[in-house]
């Protein structure tokens, strides 16, 4: 186990920021617009879909697919600027 | 030809392919037996994960559940997806950098104690034998509707073809026999839901016929339809349903996505890629191809639930003619009269069929003034819903065949997954961790098959003689893994301070909030009759289910592992450093014990 370079700190905290943000869209679009706000979501029709309940049993499973792509993306991006990144 | 000559070739087929692929994937390291030599290409990975993930309960009871209990359904689909997300982000990289075999063996060395080590190994292997239990019963039950042996032979010739290609192969055999499994269950649960997507809304993609119009000239989408017939015989409305409540259904999706993120069957598949940057992106092809099942899962159930009131409500509801007559009942109506999970009851005598809610007071009063005397369908058994499907669209038998060669390669690729972390937590954590250090690799390796052969049959056992508490293996396995493995393994990689006294009170602590839970309501290990408070609504605390309660048990292990690691000395600095270290992906080596 090697020790990490000089930059551990801003490294740690730019992934902990980069959590963050997909962490609030995981909630919003699952825990928000799934369950919490669907009444009020489904007086909007998405197609023949109330947007509520979209969310909750379609829209929810798509966000989370990209979110986790978004999320290796761009750690890939963020192990690169801070020279962490496997050879 | 007819379709039990079918089943069987489609079968066959498909089981000669496993054992093939197998023999060809045999084991030859301990590297190989658990973690397939840490050399599986993220995207086969992924799709291993998938069938490994989607159990006999996603193939055949998910779609069923969601039928009956509409939007409420919602917190099965969010929560068993919704868990991947977590685990992209908070474990796999860290746990894939760390680079060892198993879960325990991280809690071990990460809060340097055996004890932990050995709390762990508890908690994976409770969680791991309760969901077992259900896929074993699932083989037995497959068999037994397709093809016509009794449910004890079904489930030794299951047990036999996990027990070749597990000991055989280890992961590496497993994973590559899930990818062909993933195959078969896949097409088996698309095609069936394409052709009746198509003959219901015109559309072929059920994603998209979900929430289309409907193709019957009505102009009604099939949402408002599906609303419309429920409500029409006294049944909650479709789309807006709950199962108890907003908060239960709250509480009890984030139960699932943290037990899904907890489960140790689940996380040691991220230890067979190459790389921590694979890892991260074999999380999200593992969600691409389980949610090609979870956001078909509601078309079926929809589509399903109209089709069934379609059959049997031929007309208006409450006019002479509208009921569709008992002996004009169409052939998979009598199929699934022989196996007792569909049963009539014609309680006016009028020879015809009534299908609606007779819990519903207001239905009670219309349903008289129609003399009807209560609903006739006395049991739909929800299960049916996916396995019937085919037949009640009019499918051609080789889809129904397919159905069925789905429905194994579901139970039998999760049940060779949870075996293979069962036999590591023996063989490498507790003989080799523990109790053995200085046991050569040879024997090791010799070890984890033994223990996977005892696994099986221990499992094989409890299938045949399902305890008591069969029905709360969800609770169980959720709740363990959520309230005890989850909240370690993140407090270890995000929280240097966490120390050894921190993690073992807080584990402890979790497991026992949430057993308690379960236990006060669904009796002391589920005997009945020993429950201290009812099983019932009003003594739920805030209205949440017992199942739900995982949730609750991991914010208590974070709060007492917080706690009681402020008030014990920090970690040594050789775990810090380890700390440091498993937080950048440079220097990922291959897995090593």
């Amino acid at each position: 186990m090697e020790k990490p370079q000089g930059s551990g700190d801003a490294y740690w905290r730019a992934t902990l920021g980069l959590l963050t943000t997909v962490l609030i869209i995981w909630f919003v679009v699952s825990f928000g617009f799934g369950i919490i706000l669907q009444p009020m979501l489904d007086s909007i029709m998405l197609g023949g879909y109330p947007l509520g309940f979209w969310f909750a049993q379609q829209g929810s499973i798509y966000i989370f697919v990209a979110l986790i792509f978004y999320y290796a993306h761009r750690m890939g991006q963020i192990d690169r600027e801070h020279d962490v990144h496997e050879d | 030809m007819d379709l039990k000559t079918l089943t069987y070739i489609v079968v066959g087929a498909t089981f000669a392919l496993y054992l093939g692929i197998a023999f060809w994937a045999r084991a030859g390291s301990t590297g190989e037996f658990y973690v397939a030599g840490g050399g599986i290409h993220p995207i086969a990975n992924g799709m291993a994960t998938g069938a490994d993930w989607m159990s006999a309960a996603s193939f055949i009871s998910m779609a069923g559940l969601i039928a009956y209990n509409g939007y409420g359904a919602s917190l099965f689909l969010m929560g068993w997806t919704g868990g991947y997300v977590l685990l992209a982000m908070l474990l796999a990289p860290y746990l894939r950098k760390f680079g060892k075999f198993t879960v325990p063996e991280f809690i071990g060395d990460r809060f340097y104690s055996n004890g932990a080590r050995i709390v762990a190994v508890v908690c994976l292997i409770l969680a791991s034998i309760t969901y077992v239990i259900g896929q074993m019963k699932g083989v037995g039950v497959a068999f037994s509707r397709f093809l016509e042996v009794d449910y004890d032979t079904g489930l030794y010739i299951g047990m036999a073809l996990v027990f070749f290609y597990a000991t055989l192969g280890g992961m590496k055999g497993i994973t590559y026999t899930q990818i062909a499994q993933y195959v078969v269950l896949i097409f088996a649960y698309t095609i069936p839901a394409i052709f009746i997507s198509m003959n219901l809304t015109g559309n072929p993609l059920p994603q998209l016929g979900l929430g289309s119009t409907m193709a019957d000239g009505s102009g009604m989408t099939l949402l408002a339809k599906l609303n419309l017939v429920v409500t029409e015989l006294g049944f909650k409305e479709y789309t807006t349903q709950t199962i108890a409540g907003r908060l239960d259904m709250f509480v009890y999706t984030m139960s699932l996505m943290i037990g899904t993120a907890g489960l140790p069957h689940v996380i040691v598949r991220f230890f067979t890629v190459p790389k921590v940057k694979d890892a991260r992106s074999s999380a999200g092809w593992a969600l691409v191809f389980i949610a090609i099942l979870y956001t078909t899962a509601p078309a079926v159930g929809a589509m399903a639930r109209l089709n069934l009131h379609a059959t049997i409500q031929t007309g208006e509801v409450g006019s002479a003619e509208g009921n569709l007559s008992y002996e004009a009942r169409p052939q998979w109506f009598k199929n699934w009269e022989k196996t007792g999970l569909l049963q009539f009851e014609d309680k006016n005598g009028d020879g015809r069929i009534q299908y609606y809610n007779d819990k519903n007071p207001e239905m009670v009063k219309k349903a008289e003034s129609f003399g009807w005397k209560g609903n006739e369908m006395v049991k739909v058994d929800r299960d049916i819903i996916v396995l019937a499907n085919p037949e009640i669209a009019n499918l051609p038998h080789w889809v129904i065949a397919l159905v069925a060669a789905g429905g194994l390669a579901a139970a039998l690729s999760t049940a060779a997954g949870l075996l293979l972390a069962i036999s590591s937590a023996i063989s490498h954590d507790l003989l080799k961790g523990v109790f053995m250090p200085s046991i050569s690799e040879k024997s090791e390796l010799r070890a984890g098959r033994i223990a996977m052969a005892g696994a099986i049959v221990v499992a094989g056992y409890l299938g045949l003689n399902p305890p008591g508490f069969a029905a709360g293996t969800v609770a169980i396995a959720f709740g363990l893994a959520g309230a005890s493995i989850f909240p370690a393994l993140m407090l270890g990689i995000f929280y240097k301070r966490m120390n050894k006294e921190g993690a073992i009170a807080g584990m402890i602590a979790g497991i026992s909030v949430t057993m308690l839970y379960v236990f006060q309501h669904k009796g002391i290990l589920f005997i009945k009759g020993t429950e201290f408070l009812g099983d019932m609504g009003p003594n739920w605390f805030l209205g949440i289910q017992p199942n739900a309660f995982g949730a609750i048990g991991a914010l208590v292990n974070f709060g007492v592992a917080i706690m009681v690691a402020k008030m014990t000395a920090e970690p040594p600095q050789y775990i810090q450093d380890m700390v440091e270290s498993i937080r950048t992906p440079r220097g990922a080596g291959g897995a090593t014990h």
